[in-house]
């Protein structure tokens, strides 16, 4: 191996420890938030419990009001409840469970006072493995009553259209650089997902524990991320091309690469869920027609529109942009016709991670930030893509927006729970029918 | 090799007048009506087309001229827009490739497809039709398929001396020679025995030495009776061979006949002119 | 640090179920991807299928163990033909991308809430339906046997019959290799348009060789299910599929000898790591504020995925294979 190579491999691994160090700083640094972190040392005492305090923000005053006298159960993995407690006047709760085991905690959403409510669908539940002797704090986010029971299912329908809208867009933003990659280099990157991942985490590291605002943090990890891919690219994927490892070869090594990456996140950040320090309350939605939609959510979705657009003009007008898609149409005619192809599938890179480090920062605003948030995105990413024709960059983003708005509006005949069963045995079913995905061509013979 | 001319001239086609598409007195594939469009540009468009059974046809055009794809259509390797044909009077289009192979109408490729981890004869020995061993339970209990497979081998051994690879039979094919591995697959192809073989360029990338080799061989199987249809761009390369001349540009038949004719032939000139000067025209199909 | 009780784990590791599993799920994968060239990424949606259809059958149904076996076998045969159908006429990223998702759907599917009462839930299924299986057994279940390293007789029992199924499913996997079914297969591999060309049935040859493969997997679904206490979902992720290729490319694809020897190897290395840093902890070699218990756990991971990446790159032939025939680059 050349001394350059190697050195350009130490920097990227150097990167990678650079952000990882960072989030192991967490536990000194200055913490914004108390709820919601959990602790796998030990406690004191013997007994395994949960604990918390419920809190909302009141959005007239902007005060966090404790709430009092909420009804919170637990249940062991088998449905029978083991717990219960209810919150004291300053919203704390405290409820010790038999012993070590999974349990499903559940708010009681009719027992909050009047127009208070979870923050969307499902968050009333929380699934936990608790280990010996451990006390797990939990936190149930609040937020303006999303439902009522008399929702029409019109209404159901429209907000749940929404959401889906706005998770379609999240997935569509990973997904483009996972179907640009592919396009250029025929890699099927099993370690996209890592990246949206990463990007997350840099941004909870220069936001969390470095104190900045998102709005600053937010765009220093997408520059972080655009570097991590292009790393990545220089330092590993573009030795592989040299060496002329097969696809399939290349494919297994993203593999290997995803698991090792996900594992050194979940070496430092731990396996719980985490939060940014802003943005984690939502006040007040704005009524649109019938829906109501947080003004996080539309910045979210405004951003990723806007992102999408830039990238759609970006592919279509400038040269380098022009060179991406002549070198997804036919690597060798664009290497002959004069493009540095490998100069194209950097950029490509580093615009793949840049936009992943922006979906994962959308996607933590959204829910919450988990070392597994990007692999638990790539088979939905995969799906979106497949779906809108391998390859194809506006086929990923149809692809994803379907995705998307399929698994949330599944959800009004089928459990959440299985809402992602359904979108994959669509992606199956999309295939039988269309091979080709939506906007994919019949591949050539010969 | 023995020179051939008399055979081949006795084999001619007598009679046939060289217009494009005209019937022939017994032919064993008949082409009607076949497009494969490939976005805007028409790939294929050929209107009727015969191949002289026990002949050798020549398939010329320049590059960009639809004769592969072609190929790939008649095969069974890609499916047409609109299109029907017949080998021996039975209608095989729209049947799957493996099928085709079954009949007996074999082809090779442009690119070659030697199995490169296999060894030679292994390559071979793939070739075969109905080998009870190809079965699953049956391919369990070898005393199933043992003597038929050892009828296969000495009848690989011997095709395989008649191509000169005789001293390779246990190498790797990704060991071989270019040339060598356009001279395995056409043996391969006979392994299973065909009426009809359609060699996709055959002599590409071949060293001027070998190339008489493989005219050679191809001469020799049409005089064990075999329909042979080459594809080839290089008009020159087909002279000594061929008994019937197919020229195609743009996707459509222009001109069919003796090489005699073809080479006077006018709209055949412009063909291969015309395309040196304006290469454009035709570079989006791809063969 | 006690070294023999290390190297005694470590060696009862190439031995004991978890490497009778991964052997068994990698010989599937050994004839889908090794000889066949196939991507299923979803082997471990075939080992569900066989661990909940043994669990489901006695447990929820109290039908006799058998046919708990037979249906899983005929659901794996239905699995592959449901996957097959609609991806073997394209290219193979698809087959991995549909057999990556089908994994996953089964999983989710048996874990939901919806379904607790017949499949267990999150919580799985307690194992009930393991003890007609060991009414077979001669062993004692409870008691211990070997010398020097020990198993339980429920283990020893899993073992046998385990590393039975290894060595006749690997003397048929040599039987084809060189029958002319595994001509073709290994001609699929390097170019199906030439097998095409030849009059062969490749969709069908492909489909025969992701069934046979899914069916061993569902034998390593049994293995895991009588091998372990209970059936639980989340014992059925990806990683699953991802460490028995693991094991396959450490022993060797397209070699009869691959899946047994990379399961056992595999098996020894995570122990013995594993084995090794907890030492180093419990002495205080390592402070346990730099790597927790949890945090060992993790580290598996991590050399398994560096395993992975450095084999593919730098020895794709496998530890023992042969750089001349190296199978893994013909794709």
């Amino acid at each position: 191996m050349s001394i350059e190579r190697a050195s350009k491999r130490r920097f990227c691994m150097a990167i990678v420890a650079f952000g990882l160090a960072g989030s192991s700083l967490l536990g000194i640094g200055p913490m914004t938030m108390a709820e919601g972190r959990t602790s796998l040392a030990p406690s004191q005492e013997a007994t395994e419990q949960f604990k918390g305090t419920l809190r909302y923000k009141n959005p007239a005053t902007g005060d966090k009001d404790p709430i009092a006298g909420a009804d919170i159960a637990a249940a062991d993995a088998v449905g029978n409840v083991v717990g219960n407690a209810t919150t004291a006047e300053d919203g704390t709760w405290t409820m010790s469970v038999p012993g070590p085991g999974t349990y499903t905690v559940t708010l009681d959403v009719d027992s909050l006072p009047n127009g208070v409510g979870v923050s969307k669908d499902g968050a009333e539940e929380l699934t936990k493995v608790l280990v010996s002797g451990q006390s797990a704090f939990l936190l149930f986010p609040l937020g303006p009553r999303a439902r009522n029971a008399t929702d029409s299912i019109g209404e159901r329908a429209a907000r749940l259209f929404a959401e889906g809208l706005n998770f379609g867009l999240i997935i569509a933003i990973c997904a483009v650089g996972l179907s640009l990659i592919f396009g250029t280099t025929g890699l099927t990157n099993f370690g996209h997902g890592e990246l949206v991942t990463f990007g997350a985490l840099i941004a909870f590291f220069f936001n969390v524990t470095l104190g900045l605002h998102l709005l600053i943090a937010a765009p220093l990890a997408i520059i972080c991320g655009g570097l991590f891919g292009g790393l990545l690219d220089l330092g590993l994927w573009r030795q592989l091309r040299k060496r002329g490892t097969s696809l399939v070869s290349a494919m297994i090594v993203s593999i290997g690469l995803a698991l090792v990456l996900r594992n050194i996140f979940l070496f430092q950040f731990g396996g719980f869920n985490r939060k940014f320090a802003q943005y984690q309350v939502q006040p007040d939605g704005l009524g649109i027609g019938p829906v109501t939609i947080s003004p996080k959510d539309l910045w979210s979705m405004g951003i990723a529109i806007a992102v999408l657009v830039g990238v759609a003009l970006m592919l279509q007008l400038t040269r380098i942009g022009k060179a991406m898609r002549a070198v997804s149409d036919n690597r060798d005619l664009a290497e002959a016709s004069g493009i540095n192809v490998e100069r194209v599938v950097l950029m490509v890179w580093c615009l793949g991670g840049a936009l992943s480090a922006l979906g994962g920062i959308l996607l933590a605003v959204d829910e919450d930030l988990t070392f597994d948030m990007g692999y638990r995105l790539l088979l939905l990413m995969f799906a979106g893509v497949t779906l809108g024709g391998l390859g194809t960059a506006y086929g990923a983003l149809i692809g994803s927006l379907v995705v998307g708005e399929f698994i949330l509006l599944s959800t009004l005949v089928i459990k959440p729970e299985l809402k992602t069963v359904g979108a994959l045995v669509v992606l199956i079913v999309v295939l039988l029918v269309r091979p080709q995905g939506i906007l994919g061509t019949k591949e050539r013979v010969g | 090799m023995p020179i051939n001319s008399d055979i081949r001239a006795v084999r001619g086609l007598p009679g046939v007048a060289p217009t494009p598409g005209v019937a022939k007195p017994n032919p064993i594939l008949a082409i009607e009506g076949v497009v494969r469009h490939f976005g805007g540009i028409t790939a294929v468009d050929v209107e009727h087309l015969e191949i002289q059974s026990n002949a050798i046809t020549a398939l010329i055009g320049p590059n960009g001229a639809g004769k592969t794809t072609l190929f790939n259509l008649l095969t069974g390797f890609d499916q047409p827009d609109a299109g029907r044909w017949t080998f021996d009077d039975q209608p095989i289009h729209g049947m799957p490739a493996y099928r085709v192979a079954r009949l007996g109408m074999v082809r090779t490729f442009q690119l070659t497809k030697a199995l490169s981890k296999l060894s030679v004869l292994d390559n071979m020995k793939l070739g075969a039709k109905n080998q009870s061993g190809e079965r699953f339970f049956e391919a369990l209990a070898p005393w199933r398929w043992k003597s038929g497979d050892r009828s296969i081998e000495t009848r690989a051994d011997g095709l395989l001396e008649r191509f000169n690879l005789g001293h390779m039979r246990d190498e790797l094919a990704g060991t071989m020679s270019g040339g060598q591995r356009k001279l395995l697959e056409m043996a391969r192809a006979l392994m299973s025995e065909p009426r009809l073989i359609m060699l996709d360029e055959p002599m590409a990338g071949v060293n001027p030495a070998l190339t008489q080799s493989l005219l050679g061989h191809i001469k020799a199987l049409a005089d064990d009776g075999l329909t042979v249809v080459f594809v080839e761009h290089d008009m020159d390369v087909v002279r000594d061979i061929s008994d019937w001349v197919v020229v195609m540009s743009e996707g459509r038949l222009i001109a069919e006949g003796p090489h005699d004719s073809i080479g006077r032939n006018q709209t055949v000139i412009d063909a291969y002119l015309g395309t040196r000067h304006g290469d454009s025209s035709t570079s989006g199909v791809t063969e | 640090m006690d070294y023999e009780l290390i190297m005694r784990t470590s060696l009862e590791a190439p031995f004991g179920v978890d490497a009778v599993i991964y052997a068994l799920a990698a010989i599937g994968i050994n004839l889908q991807f090794g000889y066949t060239g196939l991507l299923n990424f979803g082997q471990v949606g075939f080992m569900a299928v066989g661990a909940y259809s043994v669990g489901i059958s006695v447990n929820y149904y109290h039908w006799p163990w058998w046919v708990g076996v037979g249906l899983g076998l005929a659901l794996s045969v239905v699995l592959a033909l449901l996957l097959g159908i609609p991806t073997l006429r394209l290219r193979a990223d698809y087959l991995a991308i549909v057999t990556i998702a089908s994994g996953e759907i089964i999983r989710l599917i048996m874990r939901a809430a919806v379904l607790a009462d017949f499949s267990g839930g999150s919580a799985g299924l307690p194992g009930n339906y393991r003890d007609p299986f060991f009414a077979l057994s001669p062993f004692d279940r409870g008691a211990e046997y070997g010398f020097w390293i020990d198993w339980s007789g429920e283990n020893f029992w899993v073992m046998i019959v385990g590393w039975s199924l290894v060595a006749i499913f690997s003397f048929g996997m040599f039987q084809l290799m060189r029958s002319p079914w595994g001509r073709i297969l290994k001609a699929i591999r390097e170019d199906e348009d030439a097998v095409r060309s030849l009059g062969k049935n490749v969709y069908w040859y492909k489909m025969q060789s992701l069934i046979i493969g899914g069916l061993i997997g569902c034998f390593a679904g049994f293995a895991f299910a009588y091998g372990k206490g209970s059936v639980q979902p989340d014992n059925y992720s990806t990683s699953v599929t991802f460490f028995a290729y693991a094991a396959l490319i450490l022993g060797g694809t397209a070699r009869i000898w691959g899946p047994i020897v990379g399961s056992m190897i595999f098996w020894f290395i995570i122990t013995f790591s594993d084995q090794m840093l907890r030492g180093l902890v419990a002495e205080d070699l390592i402070s346990s504020d730099l790597l927790s218990g949890t945090q060992i756990g993790v580290v598996r991971f991590i050399i398994v995925g560096l395993g992975l990446m450095l084999l593919v790159i730098f020895r794709p032939q496998g530890i023992f294979g042969d750089k001349k025939e190296l199978a893994l680059d013909a794709h």
